[in-house]
């Protein structure tokens, strides 16, 4: 349904982007990335480009296959779509290019925020910022007489006493899902809690700390009110829950928003009831618990010159103001120039205004995510201890970054 | 069967039908009770509310007006082509199965043929070659796929489908080819056939049955695989359960899951047709003897 | 085909005893929409220095294999030396990754394969008896479970098995528990996913028993009813031996792909619960940073150990063949 809007609102900015800009290019351009909407709408950007072949594979496999189709001589992928975990394996293996001598050239439209730097070159450019933050129902918070939450421990008193009021039963959602989601909920929570991963310039983990042992107990506190499945529950699953009514308050990404607003696959009484807020604090401390995200477009290193610069071209050409209209806007918070925030994007913005660390764009920090993943479940189900469960993640990491070399 | 000696007293009779009976719903029930949920919204489908919606599609009449839809089923065929997932899934099965029952029949009556040791070794070989688990294979694929720049074409999938199917294939021809007497193939060249005239004038009329079999295990294989073909396929190369996959991805859009649902019904159909006309032979070709370790 | 065959093992073995270079590691200041930050990088001039040196990687031999990720020989050593009990040692070594999963692996195996063959048995015995124009019904209906694809069939009764999907209730309902739910404890997990394999797997048992009942004497049944043998000592005495070569066949095909069990887990979501040899490989070249020694291995040890379920089949081979030539 929203993939046909996608396709209207492309069809709308089409037409609007012949009077606008006109994109002609002169070498191949082929792109790999994430499904989710907005990127299919920076996907058939680019392919309204003309004078060449422009080509997309778009898929949830994208991260597997990235780094192997820009391995080979020339790169089977012009252009990556990444986020600032996934660049990371990118740079690992040396397969993308630094952009200074495009942005030089044809940089023009894209704004200093925009572009994302290691070691003072440009390695990727931005087009959206995600965070997750909180998302409460409105009319079950009047209910019980409460404000929205500003911090976790505020959550769980508003969760406490919509049980006893017999509203719901299980009131909090969050994607626990064991693995990607479950070590995500932890980095949230660990931030927030105000620790920090590694030893300063190293890469040895310092997760199994007084602060890794309270976030975890926190995220145990809060699963008392969550469905018992909820290792099962991926961000999917959690938004079906929300639009089933089961829910009254949770930490979701802000991409995934706009959804839980709309009517259908849900009721009129919760799409209308759903209200988000920025992110919540935890253990007294200032920084909100969550991370900010950036999604932007990378450059192959194995492709011929013209080749870059048509990706560019095109790649800038998906990006450019006029893109935004009313279907596109709500679809992301946009880092692109003229972008009027909606207000599904409040949670995001207020995220960034209050000093959310981004999530770490570290050599290793994805083997850390992993271990994590894998050995917090244990914990969650009440198996092992939490500081057990901490020096598991730690023994299992330092395994891993052995292997790659890191340690 | 039919020999008065063999009739049940009653008492087993009823047993063994009411065992049937269980076994026919367990085995059945999952896929009546998706065709069914096809037609619901999601929400009816997965019946977060109320399982029973799931049956008389609550929210469905809500939506719709009427407890039956076939959203799920245009979104999937019309609007995300998924009649493109079926051509290629036909392709591929296709070549799959005819290119290894070539190899397979011919490896595997050579093979039987054949007294050396290394014909052991060889099944062997083979065998611990289908032990790997086939994300292994895959992942040690894609490299050299990228850099020959073989990826995500149809030829590809086919070939490591036929080299992940043929060790199957050539033990289960290999042995059937046993079953048929060596005699066979030493009369006809008693008779001044030369051993690829006997193999095709003796050998090749009685081993339809064997073959058939193996062809449906095969065409199975390359129908269901998903470890594969999600890897090394592009988008517009997709087979039909990466598209199903990719229904389900990792952010669901909004009705996309009902998609999936409608798809795995369009995806089980065709099996249903294919079973319907191939019951007899899969049973007759091991009747034959095909798979006797 | 020998290339496709023999290649993919050679390289697989090749890379679970190399692993990557060192990487060189630099600080650096990172920038992007939400300000500057130091951060570290990979070094890539330096780091492309070591790997023109050695174009494989490290030679690391066995340190990959003897890690904690896999045999995890030296914690091993370590909780028998400090192990108060026996069950402490075992706990012990339950929470190694490589063991966690063994021990699911091998649960599953061993539950799976004989329930499987059983109901298999049963199911063509029933359906042998049934009257020929039911039979042909019976059969489709009986395969269906076999032909749907394991990542879609586990997903169709993962969507069923909800706590509140119709399974569920109606598990809550015969149970009496209104909040009992299958996928939160780790018991009902692995029955779940146990009964699900048995489930799948059993139609392809039964169309081989099936087949395998249409070629047997009758004379030879004749002959035991003649001596007065019982039902059951007709399916003893005379059923039984004759489909023993057919058990052997669906037991070898069975263990092995058991033993690699792995789309149920994922269709199921059931990671945090059961973990199998063959999830550790996904897992492993799933994350962000892919580890591909670790996967390697974990490959290898997962084709010694389909090598020694089967040695006992293997070797009675071996035995025919001698015979044979």
């Amino acid at each position: 349904m929203l993939l046909k809007k996608v396709a209207l609102a492309t069809a709308m900015g089409l037409m609007a982007g012949n009077v606008m800009a006109e994109c002609v290019i002169d070498a191949r351009v082929s792109i790999v990335g994430n499904e989710f909407p907005a990127i299919q709408t920076i996907g058939s950007g680019a392919q309204e480009c003309t004078g060449a072949e422009v080509s997309s594979n778009l898929t949830a496999d994208h991260q597997k296959i990235n780094v192997a189709g820009m391995s080979g001589n020339p790169a089977e992928y012009t252009t990556a779509i990444v986020a600032n975990t996934s660049i990371v394996a990118l740079m690992n293996e040396d397969v993308i290019r630094p952009l200074d001598d495009l942005i030089a050239e044809h940089g023009e439209g894209i704004q200093k925020n925009q572009l994302i730097t290691v070691d003072g070159k440009v390695m990727a450019v931005a087009f959206m910022a995600n965070a997750q933050h909180l998302v409460y129902r409105k009319d079950v918070l009047e209910e019980i007489g409460v404000e929205p939450p500003a911090s976790y421990e505020d959550l769980l008193a508003a969760a406490e006493m919509i049980r006893e009021k017999g509203i719901m039963e299980y009131p909090v959602g969050g994607a626990y899902k064991a693995g990607w989601n479950l070590a995500q909920e932890f980095n949230n929570m660990f931030l927030g809690m105000g620790g920090s991963f590694f030893k300063e310039g190293s890469a040895e983990p310092t997760v199994n700390t007084a602060e890794g042992v309270a976030a975890l107990e926190m995220m145990k506190a809060l699963s008392e009110y969550m469905n018992p499945d909820f290792l099962t529950h991926d961000s999917n699953a959690t938004s079906a829950e929300w639009k089933a009514g089961n829910v009254a308050l949770m930490n979701m990404w802000g991409s995934r928003v706009g959804p839980l607003r709309e009517t259908e696959g849900s009721s009129q009484e919760v799409a209308d009831n759903t209200a988000i807020a920025g992110p919540m604090t935890v253990g007294g401390g200032d920084t909100p618990a969550t991370t900010l995200w950036w999604d932007g477009w990378t450059v192959a290193k194995n492709i011929s010159d013209a080749e870059a610069e048509a990706t560019f071209l095109a790649m800038k050409h998906a990006i450019r103001p006029e893109i935004l209209n009313d279907e596109t806007s709500p679809m992301a918070v946009w880092l692109i120039e003229g972008y009027e925030p909606t207000d599904a994007a409040i949670g995001v913005l207020d995220a960034a205004q209050r000093g959310t660390i981004p999530f770490p764009m570290l050599p290793y920090h994805g083997l850390l995510h992993s271990a994590l993943g894998a050995e917090l479940a244990d914990f969650m189900q009440g198996k092992e201890d939490a500081a057990t469960a901490l020096a598991d993640v730690e023994a299992a990491y330092i395994t891993a970054a052995k292997e790659k070399g890191h340690l | 069967m039919s020999a008065k000696a063999f009739k049940q007293p009653p008492m087993l009779r009823l047993a063994s039908s009411i065992f049937i009976i269980v076994w026919l719903i367990l085995a059945a029930f999952p896929f009546f009770w998706t065709l069914w949920g096809s037609f619901k919204v999601e929400l009816d489908f997965f019946s977060k509310a109320d399982w029973r919606n799931a049956l008389t599609g609550a929210r469905t009449v809500a939506e719709h007006g009427s407890a039956f839809t076939t959203n799920g089923y245009e979104g999937a065929w019309v609007q995300e082509e998924f009649w493109r997932a079926v051509l290629n899934t036909f392709i591929v099965c296709f070549f799959v199965v005819t290119i290894s029952l070539t190899f397979g029949t011919l490896g595997g009556y050579a093979l039987s043929r054949s007294g050396f040791r290394y014909t052991f070794w060889l099944l062997i070989a083979a065998l611990i070659f289908r032990a790997m688990p086939p994300i292994t294979l895959v992942s040690g694929y894609l490299l050299p796929f990228f850099e020959w720049n073989l990826w995500g074409i149809l030829p590809t999938t086919i070939i490591v489908l036929v080299a992940i199917n043929q060790p199957f294939t050539l033990w289960m021809l290999h042995s059937f080819f046993q079953k048929i007497p060596k005699e066979l193939d030493e009369s006809a060249k008693v008779d001044g056939c030369s051993q690829f005239q006997a193999f095709r004038h003796v050998i090749i009329p009685v081993m339809w049955p064997g073959v058939i079999t193996t062809g449906l295990f095969s065409f199975l294989l390359a129908y269901n695989d998903f470890a594969v073909t999600s890897m090394l396929l592009s988008k517009e190369n997709q087979t039909m359960v990466p598209k199903i996959a990719s229904f389900l991805g990792t952010t669901q859009t909004e009705g996309n899951v009902m998609f999936a649902v409608a798809a795995v019904v369009s995806a089980t159909a065709p099996l249903f047709v294919l079973v319907m006309f191939f019951q007899r032979q899969i049973v007759s070709g091991l009747t034959q003897g095909a798979v006797k370790g | 085909m020998l290339l496709f065959i023999a290649l993919p093992i050679v390289s697989v073995v090749m890379q679970s005893l190399y692993t990557p270079h060192k990487q060189v590691i630099k600080v650096v200041e990172n920038c992007g929409p939400f300000g500057c930050k130091e951060a570290t990088t990979v070094d890539q001039t330096a780091t492309e220095q070591l790997r023109k040196e050695q174009p494989l990687g490290q030679f690391s031999g066995l340190k990959i294999y003897l890690d904690r990720g896999h045999l995890a020989t030296k914690e091993i050593a370590e909780a028998w030396s400090t192990r108060s009990s026996l069950g402490d040692f075992f706990s012990a070594v339950g929470n190694l990754p490589f063991y966690r999963a063994l021990s699911f692996t091998l649960t599953y195996t061993f539950v799976v394969t004989p329930l499987l063959i059983i109901l298999g048995f049963i199911i063509a015995i029933a359906v042998n008896s049934l009257h020929r124009h039911l039979k042909g019904l019976v059969i489709f209906f009986s395969l269906l479970p076999m032909i749907v694809t394991p990542l879609i069939g586990s997903l169709i009764l993962f969507w069923m098995v909800d706590s509140r999907g119709i399974l569920g209730s109606a598990l809550q309902w015969l149970v009496n528990n209104p909040d009992l739910s299958l996928k939160a404890s780790t018991e009902l997990t692995w029955i779940m996913l146990m009964v699900y394999g048995v489930w799948h797997s059993a139609p392809f048992a039964f169309v081989v028993f099936y087949a395998g009942l249409q070629t047997l004497p009758q004379d030879a049944l004749e002959s035991s009813m003649i001596d007065g043998a019982t039902r059951w000592q007709q399916i003893r005495y005379v059923i039984i031996p004759h489909l023993m070569p057919l058990v052997t066949f669906v037991a070898l095909i069975q263990l092995m792909d058991n033993f690699r069990v792995f789309e149920p887990i994922v269709g199921f979501n059931a990671e945090a619960h059961a973990q199998s040899l063959s999830w550790i490989i996904f897992n492993d070249l799933g994350g962000e940073t892919r580890l591909l020694s670790s996967a390697a291995t974990t490959s290898v040890l997962t084709i010694i150990g389909v090598a020694i379920l089967l040695s006992p089949v293997l070797v009675k081979t071996w035995q025919d063949f001698k015979v044979k030539t």
